[in-house]
C-alpha cells in the first residue's frame, strides 16, 4: 500500500471517528434533553433502575467486601513494618473513596449492566422493535434510551457508595477483628483524615462522570449495532473494552484535576 | 367518496442508494385507497427499504413520497409522527416487544396515543385479539408463541389504532402452509372489514396474486411490470416477469453470479 | 406492567444507597453538623508551622476541642497565621493560654496543643477573633539534629 493510501485511510478513519462521536452525541441529546413525561416515564425509569441497579448490587457488594479486606491485609503487612498500623484506617478509606470505589464499581458496572444494555438494545434493534416503535409514532430515544440512561446515572453513584461503605467495613473486619488494631484508634484516625468535600463529594463526582460515560457507550453501541448475532456479540465486547478504557482515562483526568 | 379518487400514497421518481450501491433508480408508483397493493420482486432488492422510505424512516436521495398529499420527508418531526399514527407496519419478524405480554403489546399504542380508560382499552384490545384468533393467548409473552402466532399478534397490534394503511413486510416468509393460509385470509378480511389500504411486500407469488388488487414487480432498481394479477399473468412477452412469476432458474436474471469464463479460470488455476 | 416486587426492590435499592451515603458522611468523614454559631474562632502566629494542615485537630490535654480552619502567611510580618475554630462549649480559656505544635508519636500527624494559662482577676477569657500570643512553633527535626551536633562539638 502506498503512503498516500495509508494517509488517506488514516484520514478516513479519523473522519469516521468524529462522525461516530457526533452520532453518539446526537443520540444522547435526543434522549436526554426532552421534556420528561412524569406519568409515563416514571414506571419505565423504575424498571430500568431495577435492571441496571438492583441486579448489579450483589456483585458490587461482594466485590467491595473482598477488595476492602484484601486492601486491609496488604496494607497491614506493609504498615506493621513501620509500626504505623494505626494508619490502616485512612489508607483503606481513602483508597476506596478516592479511587477504588468509583473505578472498580464502574468497571463492574460496565461488565454487568453495560454489556447487558448493549445486548438488549442490539436485540431490540435487530428484531425491529426500535423501528416498530418509530412506526408507531413513538420516539425510541425517549421510550428506550432515555430511561436506561437515567437509570445508569442514578444507580452507579449509589453503587459506588455501597461499594465503598462495604469495603471500609471489610477493612475494619481484617484490621480490627482479625489483626487486632485498636477499634477506637482505627476509627478516630480514619475520621480525622477523611474529609467530606475532598473525598466524599469527589467520590460522587467521579462515579457520576463514569456513569455517564459507561451508560452512554453501552447505549450507543447497542443503538448502532449491525443487526445480526455477530454484530451484537461484537458490540457487547466493544462496550466492555471501550467503557473500561474510557473510565480509566477519565479517572486519571479527574484525579489530576481534583488532587493533582 | 370523492377522496377515493386521489391515491393515498404516491411515490414519485424515487432514487435511493446505500453507500455506493444503488437500490432504487427513479421509480414511481401509486397506492390507491382501500385496495390491496402488492410489491413483488426477488430477494435482496430492498423491498423493505421501500416500506421504510414510505414510512419516513429512511430519507431518499432524490424524488419524493406523498402520503395523503403531504410530503413525508419534508414534514416536521411532529407532522411525521401524526402521519405515522395513520399508518402502521407489520414487520417481518413481528417485532413484538419482548418484555411485555401479548395484551400489553396490543395495548401499547393505545396507551401511548389515546387518553382512553383502561377499561375501554381492554375491550378494544380483546376485540383485536379476537379478530386474529389470539384472545386466549393474551397473557403469553411473545417468546411463548410460534412464528405464525407472533405475526398474528403483531397484526393485532398494527391495527390497534385503526390506521388507514397497513404495510406488510414479507408477511408470508418462513410460514408453514397453514399459517400462510391464515395470514392470507386475515389480510384479505381485515382489509375489507376495516376498509384498509394495504401494501404487501412479498416474493411469495401465489399468495400475493390471490389477495392483491394491483401488483408492482420491481427488479434491477426499476419497476419492470405493473397491473392487476390477471394482466400480469397475461403479459407473456415480458421475459423477466415470466421468469419471476414461474420461478425458472435461468433467464434474464442469470443463474451464475458474474464471473470470468469457467474454462479460462480452471486453466489458470492449473497453471 | 410493573410488578409490586420490582417497585419494592428499587425502593430498597435507593434506601441502601442513601444509607451508604449517610454512613460515609457521618461515620467515615465525621462531618461536624454544628453551624458557625456553635463555634468561635481564635488566631495565633507561629514562627514555623511544620506539617500542620487545615483540619488538624486542636487538643487540650489530648481532647479535641476544635480544628484548624485556615492557614495563611502574614504579608508584612512574613509569619504564618493559623486560624482555629473552637467548639463554643469550651469558651473558658484565659488570655494567658499557650499554643504549641505537637506531634502524635515520632512520625505521626501534627496537631495544636492548647495549654490553659492561669486565671486572675484582671485576666479576661478568649473571645471570638482573639489572638493567642504565647506560641511555640513546630520542632523541626533537622534543626534539632543541628543543635545536637553543635553541642557535641563544644563538649570536646
Amino acid at each position: 500500500m502506498g503512503l498516500v493510501d495509508r494517509i488517506a485511510s488514516l484520514g478516513r478513519s479519523a473522519i469516521d471517528m468524529v462522525a461516530g462521536l457526533g452520532r453518539a452525541g446526537l443520540m444522547l441529546w435526543g434522549a436526554v434533553f426532552r421534556v420528561p413525561r412524569i406519568r409515563k416515564g416514571t414506571p419505565l425509569l423504575v424498571k430500568q433502575i431495577y435492571v441496571v441497579g438492583v441486579q448489579s448490587m450483589v456483585i458490587v457488594l461482594v466485590s467491595g467486601l473482598f477488595i476492602g479486606m484484601v486492601l486491609a491485609l496488604q496494607g497491614y503487612t506493609i504498615l506493621v513494618d513501620f509500626g504505623t498500623e494505626e494508619s490502616l484506617g485512612p489508607m483503606v478509606a481513602l483508597s476506596l473513596l478516592r479511587e477504588l470505589g468509583p473505578v472498580v464499581t464502574a468497571l463492574l458496572f460496565a461488565g454487568r449492566a453495560g454489556s447487558a444494555l448493549t445486548a438488549e438494545i442490539g436485540l431490540m434493534k435487530s428484531t425491529e422493535q426500535l423501528s416498530s416503535l418509530e412506526m408507531m409514532a413513538i420516539d425510541p430515544l425517549r421510550q428506550v434510551i432515555a430511561p436506561r440512561f437515567w437509570a445508569g446515572v442514578i444507580s452507579m453513584p449509589l453503587l459506588a457508595l455501597m461499594f465503598t461503605a462495604v469495603g471500609i467495613f471489610g477493612g475494619h473486619l481484617v484490621g480490627v477483628e482479625w489483626k487486632g488494631i485498636d477499634h477506637g484508634s482505627f476509627w478516630s484516625i480514619l475520621q480525622a483524615s477523611v474529609e467530606w468535600r475532598q473525598d466524599i463529594v469527589n467520590c460522587l463526582i467521579k462515579s457520576t462522570a463514569f456513569a455517564v460515560v459507561v451508560t452512554w457507550i453501552a447505549l450507543y453501541r447497542g443503538y448502532q449495532v449491525i443487526p445480526n448475532p455477530e454484530g451484537i456479540s461484537r458490540a457487547t465486547t466493544q462496550t466492555v473494552v471501550q467503557s473500561s478504557l474510557a473510565v480509566l482515562a477519565l479517572d486519571f483526568l479527574l484525579t489530576a484535576i481534583m488532587f493533582g | 367518496m370523492t377522496q377515493h379518487s386521489t391515491p393515498l400514497v404516491e411515490v414519485r421518481n424515487l432514487g435511493f442508494r446505500r453507500g455506493s450501491r444503488v437500490i432504487y433508480d427513479d421509480i414511481s408508483l401509486t397506492i390507491p385507497r382501500g385496495k390491496v397493493t402488492a410489491i413483488m420482486g426477488p430477494s435482496g432488492i430492498g423491498k423493505t427499504t421501500l416500506l421504510k422510505l414510505i414510512g419516513g424512516q429512511l430519507v431518499p436521495d432524490s424524488g419524493e413520497v406523498l402520503f395523503d398529499g403531504q410530503n413525508v420527508h419534508s414534514a416536521s418531526r411532529s407532522q411525521l409522527f401524526e402521519m405515522r399514527k395513520r399508518m402502521s407496519m407489520l414487520f417481518q419478524s413481528g417485532a413484538l416487544f419482548t418484555d411485555m405480554n401479548v395484551f400489553d403489546n396490543v395495548a401499547f399504542a393505545l396507551r401511548e396515543h389515546t387518553q382512553l380508560s383502561e377499561e375501554i382499552i381492554r375491550t378494544l384490545v380483546l376485540m383485536k385479539l379476537e379478530a386474529v384468533g389470539l384472545r386466549g393467548a393474551a397473557d403469553l409473552v411473545p417468546n411463548e408463541l410460534s412464528g405464525g402466532m407472533q405475526r398474528r399478534a403483531a397484526l393485532a397490534r398494527a391495527i390497534a389504532l385503526e390506521p388507514e394503511m397497513v404495510m406488510y413486510d414479507e408477511p408470508f416468509a418462513g410460514q408453514d402452509p397453514i399459517s400462510m393460509g391464515v395470514l392470507v385470509k386475515l389480510i384479505r378480511e381485515l382489509s375489507h372489514a376495516l376498509n384498509l389500504t394495504s401494501v404487501v411486500v412479498s416474493h411469495d407469488v401465489a399468495e400475493v396474486m390471490s389477495i392483491a388488487d394491483y401488483v408492482y414487480v420491481i427488479a434491477e432498481k426499476q419497476v419492470i411490470a405493473r397491473g392487476t394479477p390477471d394482466e400480469l399473468r397475461g403479459a407473456t412477452d415480458n421475459a423477466q416477469l415470466m421468469q419471476f412469476l414461474q420461478g425458472e432458474p435461468d433467464g434474464p436474471v442469470p443463474f451464475h453470479f458474474p464471473a470470468k469464463d469457467f474454462s479460462e479460470e480452471l486453466a489458470n488455476g492449473a497453471g | 406492567m410493573l410488578t409490586r416486587k420490582i417497585e419494592i426492590l428499587v425502593g430498597s435499592f435507593l434506601l441502601v444507597g442513601l444509607a451508604a451515603f449517610l454512613l460515609l458522611v457521618f461515620k467515615v468523614a465525621n462531618v461536624d453538623v454544628q453551624s458557625s454559631d456553635s463555634s468561635y474562632q481564635l488566631k495565633a502566629t507561629f514562627s514555623n508551622i511544620g506539617g500542620l494542615k487545615v483540619r488538624s485537630p486542636v487538643k487540650v490535654g489530648g481532647v479535641v476541642v476544635g480544628r484548624v480552619s485556615d492557614i495563611e502567611l502574614d504579608p508584612t510580618l512574613l509569619e504564618p497565621v493559623v486560624t482555629m475554630t473552637i467548639d463554643k462549649r469550651f469558651n473558658q480559656f484565659p488570655e494567658t493560654s499557650s499554643l504549641a505544635i505537637l506531634t502524635s508519636g515520632l512520625l505521626g500527624e501534627q496537631f495544636l496543643g492548647l495549654t490553659p494559662g492561669f486565671v486572675d482577676d484582671d485576666i479576661a477569657m478568649l473571645k471570638d477573633g482573639d489572638v493567642i500570643s504565647d506560641t511555640h512553633g513546630a520542632l523541626v527535626l533537622e534543626d534539632l539534629i543541628g543543635q545536637f551536633l553543635y553541642s557535641m562539638g563544644e563538649d570536646k
